[in-house]
């Protein structure tokens, strides 16, 4: 039971940083611009591509530099060249708009690479267990992951609470207009943001990619979880989102370790269930089993009970 | 609204009012004499299913303002209960023609409708947009596991020949089913159409547009989303009915978020400002689906270039681009934008040969086998390891696309000349 604990523990911690390093950036697009960006998974799929090609040409190495930096590029030429021109006609329009490039991401993928899975995996040197605890061997490669998310997380911080450029930043999300006012170029800081928070996400997938495979699908497997994230931490708030990365990420590494149903529930307090009976399901599916769909369920009910999240301080 | 627009109000015939109705009847009871092939009549048979399927997404998105990213649901789960209803009534034996099975699928889509709706349809905007992609995933994942009702992977099936004969036809022929198709989707059109004439249909555009004003002259605005959104629900499920029965398989794709996905693209692809717009938008999504994909094996690809090129250049869609020329052609001036459309329209087909051609190409590297180098493209053989093709389909892009918009700001002066003119006659 105790090394049930520790692992999920230690999954639910590499899998929530990981989320956290893409609603990081999501949540700051969208407290600039009020943009939910579909597209943000899609970059993180690009990324882990990206990464891919990188590597087999030069090595893991130069790829986690070069493939999020080349994400960044294509992030601030979507915001410059597409989003602000859509822009003019509401945020319903910049919501279809970014679901429509997060589709030509996914199509281009598959028009690029193919639809098979890559076979792009971590460096030799990571490829070791770190240690092994009651005979569970903790990879090196998911540290080095824990590792890079906390990096980022501690240099975001940094970042926007220590430097002028985050003083700008912050100072942009409430009020836009004075800043302008000030000589600032707004819109040149809104590329900026968005640029960085796709190269944030293109990392995300240069390190996701070979712990989490390399697919056409990836993006939908994370995409609307990041959003769940975000709008559960509280839109516009970083620590609302780490908060919430963590609580996602333990909810659904620990529902997966739990094998236990509403029959066996049952079972203790002395009822028995019909087998046969159209609604056995209902009874005879696990925690381990309903486990993708908890954060969607967190979803619905958040917004329907707390608009603001979990940390927020405005409405969706 | 573009059939409003066409059919004069009040004083003239009955006739006459529904020209454009009584036009569609006639054409899809000819259509499958014309298009006899039964590729042909399947390509039909799915363009009738999108085409519902499209409008009750638009009474959402279009006329009630609510961006949903999980209508699948509805249309998913009222394909699963018509195919229960199919399954009981073959294995049971009792009078259930087929024809009434899709009633099913809309009961169950206005049912789920009337369940989520309740609560997702407090606001409009970003947090239904939300909600709605939150009801999607949870109804995939879950129809993934409760498998006595879904089938699971493998999803669910029945055999629509089993049920009570209606009025002695089986339906075990492409064309029976085609015309039991067609017909539900004139009368489901026909009901929407009516649906967005009644006073709820106006509020649901008064609650879109300024949902604080509409509050003040009396209308909930909470009530008036929840029974569009029903509304939508039931058509969705009428959709899913009919597809039921004319793959008569359902599974998870039914409900699942890329369902959602394709037909937010038919619905704005069309033009979500017109009643006609889904329509145009269902029968070019599915002609490109189904004939594209014949050519091309990134077919969706393009469809995703239309779909991003719809949303930043024309957000009224093809519909809009229709309208906007039509009082134009009323004053019977189209003839004064040919050369400006030429000008504009040969670069801009260079243009999109360069871009298909550079696309292909990049598709090829990555598809093809280890030796091969030649491909077969626009009735040439080309070699992908040359430059020359490369450099000729980049000038061409690149080439066509500058002298287009070059050119566009002439098109757009003569158009604006030619419906200020149209204009101008209109008000005398």
């Amino acid at each position: 039971m105790l090394e049930l604990i520790v692992f999920s523990l230690l999954n639910g911690l590499v899998y929530g940083l990981l989320l956290f390093m893409l609603s990081s950036g999501l949540t700051l697009i969208f407290s600039m611009m009020g943009v939910l960006n579909f597209a943000h998974a899609s970059l993180y799929m690009l990324g882990a591509y990206f990464a891919y090609s990188i590597s087999a040409k030069v090595g893991f190495w130069p790829g986690l530099v070069i493939a999020p930096v080349l994400v960044g590029v294509v992030g601030a030429l979507i915001e410059r060249y597409g989003l602000r021109n859509v822009h003019r006609y509401g945020h319903v329009a910049e919501l279809i708009f970014t679901f429509g490039i997060a589709f030509l991401i996914e199509e281009s993928i598959q028009l690029i690479w193919g639809k098979q899975t890559m076979d792009y995996r971590e460096p030799e040197i990571l490829s070791v267990p770190l240690f092994t605890l009651w005979g569970t061997d903790f990879p090196a490669y998911k540290a080095f992951m824990l590792a890079v998310s906390i990096g980022i997380f501690i240099a975001l911080l940094l970042v926007l609470t220590r430097t002028r450029v985050g003083l700008i930043i912050q100072a942009a999300i409430t009020h836009p207009n004075q800043v302008a006012m000030l000589g600032h170029n707004v819109p040149l800081v809104f590329t900026g943001v968005f640029g960085v928070g796709s190269a944030l996400a293109g990392l995300a997938g240069v390190i996701a990619g070979p712990a989490l495979g390399t697919f056409p699908g990836m993006a939908a497997v994370l995409g609307s979880i990041v959003f769940v994230v975000i709008v559960v931490g509280g839109l516009g708030s970083l620590w609302g989102a780490f908060l919430a990365s963590l609580l996602i990420g333990m909810l659904q590494t620990f529902a997966v370790a739990v094998d236990y149903s509403l029959e066996d529930l049952f079972a203790e307090i002395g009822i028995s269930t019909s087998k046969t009976s159209a609604l056995s399901d209902l009874y005879t599916v696990t925690v381990a089993q309903i486990g993708p769909i908890l954060p969607y369920l967190l979803l619905v009910l958040i917004l329907i009970f707390r608009p603001t999240g979990l940390f927020g301080k405005r409405e969706v | 609204m573009a059939v409003a627009n066409t059919a004069a109000p009040g004083r003239s015939s009955f006739l006459r009012r529904n020209a454009i109705w009584w036009a569609a009847l006639v054409l899809v009871v000819l259509l499958p004499q014309v298009a006899r092939s039964g590729t042909a009549i399947a390509v039909l048979n799915q363009m009738c299913i999108m085409v519902i399927f499209s409008l009750s997404y638009n009474m959402l998105l279009g006329q009630g303002g609510m961006l949903s990213f999980g209508h699948a649901v509805y249309f998913g789960l009222g394909g699963y209960f018509a195919m229960h209803l199919i399954q009981l009534a073959g294995g049971a034996g009792f009078f259930m023609p087929l024809p009434l099975t899709p009633i099913a699928g809309g009961l169950a889509g206005l049912f789920f409708g009337l369940l989520f709706g309740s609560f997702s349809t407090n606001r409009a905007g970003t947090v239904f947009a939300m909600i709605s992609l939150g009801i999607g995933e949870m109804i995939a994942a879950s129809s993934l596991i409760f498998v006595k009702f879904s089938g699971g992977e493998e999803g669910i099936t029945a055999d629509r020949t089993d049920l009570t004969p209606f009025f002695g036809h089986r339906f075990g022929s492409e064309v029976e089913v085609y015309y039991l198709i067609a017909g539900w989707m004139m009368l489901s059109a026909w009901l929407m159409y009516r649906f967005s004439r009644t006073p709820l249909g106006r509020m649901a555009n008064a609650v879109r547009d300024n949902p604080e004003r509409a509050e003040f002259v009396g209308y909930s605005q909470r009530r008036v989303r929840l029974l569009s959104f029903m509304a939508a629900g039931f058509f969705a499920g009428i959709a899913g009915g009919l597809f039921a029965l004319n793959y008569e398989i359902v599974t998870e794709e039914t409900v699942n978020l890329v369902t959602s996905g394709i037909v937010l693209l038919q619905a704005y692809i069309g033009g979500v400002g017109f009643f006609a717009g889904p329509i145009v938008g269902a029968v070019v999504y599915t002609l490109l689906q189904t004939l594209l994909s014949n050519y091309t094996e990134i077919w969706a690809f393009y469809v995703g270039l239309i779909f991003v090129a719809t949303v930043m250049y024309a957000p009224t869609g093809l519909t809009g681009i229709i309208m906007m020329h039509l009082p134009i052609y009323r004053v019977r001036k189209l003839r004064t934008l040919a050369l400006p459309y030429l000008k504009v329209g040969v670069p801009a087909l260079c243009c999109a040969i360069g871009v298909i051609g550079m696309l292909e190409l990049l598709h090829y590297l990555s598809v093809r086998a280890v030796g091969q180098s030649t491909k077969r493209l626009f009735w040439m053989s080309l070699n992908v390891e040359q430059p020359t093709p490369w450099i000729v389909f980049g000038l061409l892009a690149v080439g066509g696309f500058f002298v287009a918009r070059r050119m566009a700001p002439a098109l757009v002066a003569a158009w604006e000349a030619a419906s200020a003119q149209a204009q101008g006659r209109g008000e005398r």
